[in-house]
């Protein structure tokens, strides 16, 4: 019985596909990223460098109060003064690293939480799993918005109360999506073949399925970051998330509101509350574009045509 | 007994456990109350006396269970228990009931997400729709940009343009949207506009996606392709091969959204002013006002519940495989 | 027979309308399609001619991305999502279909031009009755009155040998089985009586003695009605059944095309012999004594209620191979869960050398472990797509080997050169390989851990003819050199002829017979065993035929 000379696997290219280095494939993907996926890379860049040097940035102090409150726009003031004469443009800046690093924390901290359980449940299974599972359906029956402002009203309005309710509401999403999808790849055969073989749990976990699910956390993670700034502004807002003198977007449009109604006398006036609501707005915005963008790569989707 | 009728049954009684859950859930909040929360509310001139009087009246006295079955107890049969504030030191109740705080309000929050679903809920589906049959077109990619732009924004970003351009710069819709039991329908709907118009704007962003993507998904089953290699008109694949299947879906998104305008309604409440359920609810967290807090999230938690509820069992009766048992 | 005598006259009717036999139906001319994948174009299809007379049937045979499918398609003139037709001319009946409106081609779609898919029960509508769905483009395009449509469907329900035939369409497609619903199917596309059907891989996805009774029911019917036909698959002997004449497709380029039986007896490329290369593959059989590993008694179930294994005892002889055949469904791959400790029995034990092994896989111990490895079908999810081709194959190396460091790298290269593949693979990952180039590295992996028995669950089943018989060939080579014992899953009798020492038949979870390949496959058979080998197709254009009279 003879190797046939027609036929050898090295050979077999009919299907083999172009090779490339990861690195040049995220440069190719990059590269033909659209517009609104750019936008956003570039806006989530400057956002994240006014965050890390806020202090160099700002022309004045954080809670610093000057003489004139409500002051117009000038040389001095850029963006004017609030009602009790901080100076905006410098709050604006603060606000960027206090907004984004509490949102960042949090979901940092949901993740630690959710997907760490949504992996020891999807592995281990049994009762584990129907535990926590169910667990979970009870808290995301109550909405998440109320279930904070019930347990900010017992816990306070501290910034670590705050990081700690919002991330621990937050990661039942985690944990549901996290479990979902290892579930899928727990039911592979490469993972039970790393069974057959005596491979012990942690192996299986950190080789097997982590690498495997990453694409969609990373995805989630965008999605959840946006969920969570969103809600600690809509917190802020209404005057029970971050509280003053601490500069945040979320509160300084709740405290500048009623200047809105100047706007036919003065139009910067009326932009006083608007301009955190738009940075607010612009960096989700941002945010959503990537994921929307990533999402489509990753989840291999091609309805270009 | 038909075989769906007990998987309807059984989805029901999944609601009713969920629901004991959360309620348990919402009871235990006050248990973690700090030791000293009675001397807060009654303030630091209170007496021993008052002091332990209040006390009891709130049970606490008792081992939590007991407590908790007559606040179920009393919740079932409408009484929400007394509310926190107008107590003082002097033992002087000036306090009200929680019912009597919160009935109002109520009808005024159902009245404004009322305002809001009977546009959104038609525009959202008929936009999501239409977006998935054209799918990649001028029209589809526009559609989709804004809504994606709109659910980035913030509720009281989108509330404050509204006001800036409809209340403050081109026309003169009122900003604060102050309505009483006496304020006539229609005059009540004038004020409402603007609130309104908010939280549709953001439900239809939300919504359209999600049944765009929905109907995506349908239309990719094999069986559709196969309708269409029949011959089967445009029209006729949509109307006699998609929608049927449709239903499940569709309740799904809108019971998801609907939910979610339970729970935007807070801050576009706060936003306008408008003496809704939400509004209540910050105020009371602002004062730990414990029995307003917990009536009002026991609303917002069974509405939620209810909503999911009839979109499952929707689900459920229009399976034609759970409809037709082997 | 009155419905009998309906339906011809009717045939005679169409005929007379639109033709005679033998005129030209079809006629597709250098026929180039694209494809979208991969982020840019590539081409399908390249440039095929066909020629399709009334009447006539006619076979597309190809591997996997041979374009069959896209060209049935295009015979509709219907590109699927994702594809386009580039040029070429497509003429149906006189009307050329490239050039048609949608419109058009829409109006002859279900009525002159009908298609049955691959998979039954995807493609009916879970919301509406077979009934309704089997008449609905007939009554659509005026051709019956609803009455008439629906009497016509019982008709065609009775003649395609469906049981109730009055009362079936009354059911919901998850009401009925899958052989039921391709039936079903091909009296669809037969409601109108169309001049041209479609068949894309029909029967695939079924049991081969379920295949064998559609085959029948959908050859009847198209014979009876004179229907054209182009039949769509990837098995030769099926469409040696079914065509008049076959055309060979290869990464869409015509290889060849001829009657059927010129086709079988002297095929003019080399190609296309090896399309039945499996078949021509025997190994001699050998037995031994020396018993490897011994199933005694064992009873299984899932989750300790349903029952699927009763009282299995199978034994597989050191250095040989035990081809373990049944239907989907018997508990093939049930036992391998068994011998894997998977699935711990309920009863009865595995035994490895001699020795008991342990039910459960946690108290195997290192050695046990690495003695008995395993091979799956699907070699796509049997590599973790994030791992290189030497992580892959290093992992048992170093795991149950100690290896490392160049010790690991030298054992991996001749690793792949055992499994005639290269040092170029060795940082390459799954998603780079083709499919026989994974189960080769799967192989590789099973042998990195030197094991005594690997069991092969279904390993050549997913892939095409001409790759299956590499596969094959490979795993004898490794059997004589390194001794191994191979238990040997599939439902592929070819395969069996081609690889196995002994057979054990199994049926509804019991083990039917075991004995020597040859024993087996000679009469006397027990009776399921008798069905089963029966329902093979043979590479003999008259064996439905024969077939069908035998049961007479």
């Amino acid at each position: 019985m003879s190797q046939s000379n027609a036929y050898s696997a090295t050979a077999e290219v009919g299907q083999l596909r172009e090779r490339r280095s990861r690195w040049e494939t995220i440069k190719l993907e990059l590269r033909k990223a659209p517009i609104s996926a750019w936008f956003g890379f570039i806006v989530i860049g400057c956002y994240l460098f006014v965050a890390l040097f806020s202090p160099l940035l700002a022309p004045h102090g954080e809670a610093e109060i000057f003489k004139t409150p409500f002051a117009p726009w000038d040389a001095k003031h850029i963006l004017g003064t609030d009602q009790i004469g901080r100076d905006v443009f410098s709050r604006l800046i603060y606000g960027a690293t206090n907004t984004i690093g509490i949102a960042l924390a949090t979901t940092l901290l949901s993740f630690l939480i959710g997907g760490g359980l949504g992996l020891a449940a999807a592995i281990t299974g049994g009762w584990l799993d129907q535990l926590l599972s169910r667990f979970v359906d009870v808290l995301m029956a109550i909405p998440s918005l109320i279930f904070a402002l019930m347990l900010l009203t017992i816990f306070g309005s501290s910034i670590f109360s705050l990081i700690c309710i919002i991330a621990v509401l937050d990661s039942t999403r985690v944990f549901r999506l996290t479990r979902s999808v290892a579930i899928n790849v727990t039911v592979m055969d490469y993972v039970e073949a790393a069974k057959l073989r005596g491979e012990k749990l942690g192996w299986i976990m950190r080789r097997e399925i982590l690498p495997n699910i990453m694409p969609p956390l990373i995805a989630e993670f965008g999605l959840r970051f946006s969920f969570v700034f969103l809600t600690i502004a809509a917190l802020s807002f209404l005057g029970l998330g971050i509280q003053p003198p601490t500069a945040d977007w979320g509160s300084m449009v709740r405290d500048n509101a009623s200047m809105i109604q100047f706007a036919k006398y003065d139009i910067t006036a009326a932009m006083t509350p608007m301009i955190p609501a738009a940075a607010i707005a612009l960096l989700t915005v941002a945010v959503n574009f990537v994921v929307d963008w990533f999402l489509h790569k990753t989840s291999g989707l091609n309805d270009e045509h | 007994m038909h075989p769906i009728l007990g998987t309807v049954l059984q989805r029901i009684l999944l609601g009713v456990v969920t629901l004991f859950f959360v309620s348990l859930i919402i009871f235990s909040a006050i248990e973690f109350l700090p030791g000293d929360f009675t001397q807060a509310v009654l303030g630091q001139a209170a007496t021993e006396e008052t002091v332990a009087a209040f006390r009891k009246e709130l049970g606490l006295d008792q081992p939590a269970p007991v407590r908790y079955m007559e606040w179920i107890q009393a919740v079932m049969s409408g009484d929400l228990g007394t509310s926190f504030s107008g107590r003082n030191a002097s033992g002087i109740d000036r306090s009200r009931s929680v019912v009597d705080l919160i009935e109002p309000r109520l009808w005024n929050t159902l009245f404004l997400a009322a305002m809001a679903a009977i546009v959104a809920v038609p525009l959202a589906l008929f936009l999501g729709i239409t977006a998935a049959l054209y799918r990649n077109s001028v029209y589809d990619r526009v559609v989709n940009a804004s809504t994606l732009t709109t659910i980035s924004f913030p509720e009281f970003f989108v509330a404050y343009i509204l006001i800036l351009f409809m209340s403050q710069l081109w026309f003169d819709f009122p900003a604060i949207a102050s309505v009483n039991a006496e304020t006539p329908f229609w005059e009540r709907v004038y004020k409402c506009i603007l609130p309104a118009l908010t939280m549709t704007l953001v439900i239809v962003a939300h919504m359209m996606r999600m049944t765009r993507a929905a109907i995506i998904n349908l239309l990719a089953s094999p069986y559709i392709e196969m309708a269409r290699l029949k011959g089967i008109s445009k029209s006729q694949v949509i109307l006699r091969h998609a929608l049927p299947n449709a239903w499940a879906p569709i309740a799904t998104v809108i019971a998801f959204n609907l939910a979610y305008l339970v729970v935007g309604v807070v801050v576009v409440e706060v936003v306008f002013v408008y003496p809704g359920i939400g509004q209540l609810m910050v105020n009371s967290v602002t004062t730990r006002d414990i029995p307003v807090v917990q009536a009002c999230a026991l609303i917002f938690a069974a509405t939620y519940i209810i909503l999911n509820l009839i979109a499952d069992i929707i689900g459920i009766v229009t399976n034609p495989r759970l409809l037709h048992p082997r | 027979m009155m419905s009998t005598d309906n339906n011809d006259t009717k045939n005679t009717d169409s005929t007379d309308e639109n033709g005679q036999k033998g005129d030209i139906l079809l006629e597709m001319r250098d026929v180039h399609i694209d494809g979208f994948s991969d982020e840019k174009w590539h081409h399908i299809v390249k440039g095929v001619d066909l020629t399709l007379r009334r009447g006539e049937v006619m076979g597309l045979i190809g591997e996997s991305g041979a374009g069959k499918s896209t060209l049935g398609l295009a015979a509709m003139g219907f590109a699927q999502p994702g594809c386009k037709i580039v040029s070429g001319t497509i003429k149906f009946d006189g009307m050329e279909l490239t050039k048609a409106s949608e419109n058009e081609k829409r109006a002859l779609w279900g009525s002159r031009i009908a298609y049955v898919a691959q998979s039954a029960a995807a493609s009916f509508n879970p919301a509406h009755r077979l009934i309704d769905q089997t008449v609905e483009s007939t009554v659509n395009s005026g051709i019956r009155s609803l009455e008439e449509a629906q009497a016509d469907a019982r008709t065609l329900y009775a003649s395609l040998q469906l049981p109730d035939a009055e009362n079936i369409g009354d059911r919901y497609p998850h009401q009925v089985s899958g052989g039921q619903l391709q039936r079903m199917m091909t009296a669809m596309a037969m409601s109108s009586r169309p001049d041209l059907i479609i068949f894309d891989e029909p029967t695939t996805a079924l049991d081969v003695t379920t295949q064998v009774e559609v085959l029948v029911a959908m050859r009847d019917i198209v014979e009876r009605f004179n229907t054209a036909a182009i039949y769509i698959t990837h098995d030769l002997a099926v469409v040696a059944q079914m065509a008049d004449f076959i055309k060979v497709l290869r990464y869409g380029n015509e290889v060849e095309e001829a009657e059927t039986r010129q086709m079988l007896t002297s095929p003019k490329e080399e190609y296309t012999k090896s399309l039945w290369s499996v078949r021509a593959l025997t190994k001699p059989e050998e037995t031994s004594d020396d018993v490897v590993i011994e199933i005694k008694n064992v009873d299984a179930a899932y989750g300790g209620s349903v029952k699927v294994l009763h009282d299995i005892n199978i034994k597989l002889p050191r250095g040989r191979t035990v081809a373990v055949v049944g239907e989907s469904g018997s508990g093939k791959s049930t036992t391998a869960r068994v011998i894997t400790g998977l699935l711990p029995p309920m009863t009865g034990e595995v035994l490895f050398n001699g020795e008991v092994l342990p039910k459960a896989l946690k108290d195997r111990s290192k050695d046990q472990l690495q003695r008995i490895q395993m091979i799956y079908q699907m070699a796509d999810t049997a590599m973790n797509p994030r791992h290189t081709i030497a992580e892959i194959i290093g992992r048992p190396l170093e795991f149950y080997h100690d290896l490392s460091g160049k010790a690991k790298q030298d054992r991996i290269l001749e690793l792949l050169h055992l499994i005639e593949l290269d040092q170029t693979f060795y940082d390459r990952i799954p998603s780079e390989l083709s499919g026989g180039q994974k189960q080769r590295v799967c192989i590789a992996r099973a042998l990195a851990a030197e094991p005594d028995v690997i069991i092969c669950d279904e390993v050549t089943s997913a892939l095409d003819q001409i790759v299956q018989e590499g596969i094959l060939q490979l795993l004898l080579r490794l059997q004589r050199e390194l001794g191994i014992s191979y238990l040997f899953i599939t439902h592929d009798i070819a395969t069996v002829q081609a690889i196995s020492d002994e057979i054990v038949v199994m049926y509804q979870g019991a083990v039917v017979e075991q004995g020597l390949k040859s024993e087996i496959m000679s009469p006397p058979y027990p009776e399921y065993t008798q069905l089963l080998l029966k329902s093979v197709p043979e590479m003999d254009p008259d064996w439905l035929t024969n077939l069908v009279d035998d049961r007479l």
